[in-house]
């Protein structure tokens, strides 16, 4: 055990070597170290970013389907107006149509009426100068007579 | 074989485990290695232990290669195998240092993580059996061969005066010379009579600090060491119930005195920045 130059050999090594690691072994060390870290919290980071959104993004559902629901609903009971309505027009225009053809029955009715009246009331006149003529024998004059039974007819 | 013969042989064997390769030259003039310690002491101060130097530069050298390769690959991608426990190791450095050193300087960090990696290193020579890489060495003709190079105090001082040398250029750097010697002279006592004692108790602090921080790292390890090369005098079939839980226990050593050594040099280079 004796001191001797084995001190400077060893304080010469040493400063090498630390020179050694401080330029070439702990800076790449660290950097890689320090990026990972910088990676971790950029994905924690993100990863918090990206639930916020999804929150964000859940409830902008929620607010939208309400919506279609109130919208939809909307439309619905619009419709549903809408079809009572065509219904009541309908049964108007149905309740006019029958009235009009209720009418126009009745009205060929009359006519009708009128003119099988007309043909009664000639036949009439008719048989009735018949049977006068044979009441009568051949005693009375159809032309003569004619006038007064057409007018004994329109009174009828 | 008599008591005393028995007695020889172990003290020779300890001596033997003891002595460092060293190279320098002869009193006679000539250059080459010492064979005894009293041989290596006659070569005075320029000499070299070519044992301790080569297995902690080479140690060095095992340490920058592994982390260096590591460096080279890192990504900061998911880490796998090495990176992992390199990173981890960088990690507790770079936490250690951060607790206990407040300015920004970009040596301290590496210069924590090369004491603590190489200082292990080092110290986990110590848990070869004593005489694995010595009777290999035997074999092809070198004789002393210490391959725990922080048994040797060379070693460990020559570390610890590099980090005086550190304290005093980062005192001066941020303090100035003015500021250094003033707090050299105005501490504990502040009166103009005291200056003289103050330096005087300032200065054995300073120079305190690398004496018993390279002494105490050679003291853990030199003793560790012996017990070893105690344990291997007993006989063989008996040795493995103490080296084992010696070992083992070792492995707490070695690498509480690693840690040791980096936590005091972050705390006197934190010491040398900062003004009290």
């Amino acid at each position: 055990m004796n001191i001797n130059a084995t001190l400077i050999g060893q304080a010469i090594s040493f400063a090498i070597f630390v020179w050694f690691c401080m330029k070439y072994v702990w800076p790449p060390l660290t950097a890689a170290m320090e990026e990972r870290q910088q990676q971790m919290s950029e994905g924690l980071a993100n990863a918090e970013k990206a639930q916020e959104e999804l929150d964000l993004a859940m409830s902008e559902v929620e607010n939208q389907l309400k919506e279609a629901k109130l919208q939809s609903a909307a439309l619905i009971d619009k419709a549903n107006k809408r079809a009572n309505q065509i219904v009541e027009d309908a049964k108007g225009i149905a309740i006019q149509e029958g009235d009009r053809l209720k009418q126009s029955a009745q009205a060929d009715i009359e006519q009708e009426m009128n003119s099988a009246k007309e043909a009664l009331r000639q036949q009439v006149a008719v048989l009735a100068v018949a049977g006068a003529e044979k009441i009568l024998s051949s005693s009375v004059d159809q032309n003569a007579h004619s006038e007064m039974l057409n007018n004994l007819a329109a009174q009828l | 074989m008599s008591a005393e013969t028995t007695g020889n042989a172990s003290s020779a064997y300890i001596k033997h485990h003891l002595t460092n390769l060293t190279y320098g030259q002869h009193p006679d003039g000539s250059w080459g290695f010492a064979h005894t310690t009293a041989e290596a002491g006659e070569m005075g101060f320029w000499a070299l232990n070519v044992d301790s130097l080569g297995w902690s530069i080479g140690l060095g050298v095992v340490f920058l290669l592994i982390f260096r390769s590591v460096a080279v690959k890192a990504t900061s991608g998911v880490p796998t195998g090495l990176q992992n426990f390199v990173e981890m190791i960088v990690d507790f450095i770079d936490t250690t240092v951060k607790e206990a050193f407040h300015k920004a300087n970009p040596l301290i960090a590496p210069l924590g993580l090369t004491i603590f990696v190489w200082v292990f290193l080092m110290n986990a020579m110590d848990l070869i059996p004593v005489d694995f890489i010595p009777q290999a060495f035997h074999l092809v003709g070198i004789d002393n061969m210490k391959v725990v190079p922080s048994t040797d105090p060379n070693v460990t001082m020559g570390m610890s005066f590099s980090i005086f040398f550190l304290i005093l250029f980062y005192s001066i750097k941020e303090k100035g010379a003015g500021g250094f010697f003033n707090e050299l002279a105005r501490n504990p006592f502040e009166h103009p009579v005291f200056i003289p004692f103050n330096l005087f108790l300032e200065i054995l602090n300073l120079v305190t600090k690398p004496i018993s921080l390279g002494l105490r790292l050679f003291g853990n390890m030199y003793a560790g060491e012996m017990i070893f090369i105690l344990i291997a005098l007993l006989p063989a079939w008996i040795q493995w119930s103490l080296s084992v839980p010696w070992a083992i226990f070792h492995i707490l050593v070695i690498t509480l005195q690693a840690f040791i050594f980096m936590v005091l040099t972050i705390v006197y280079l934190a010491m040398a920045h900062e003004s009290h």
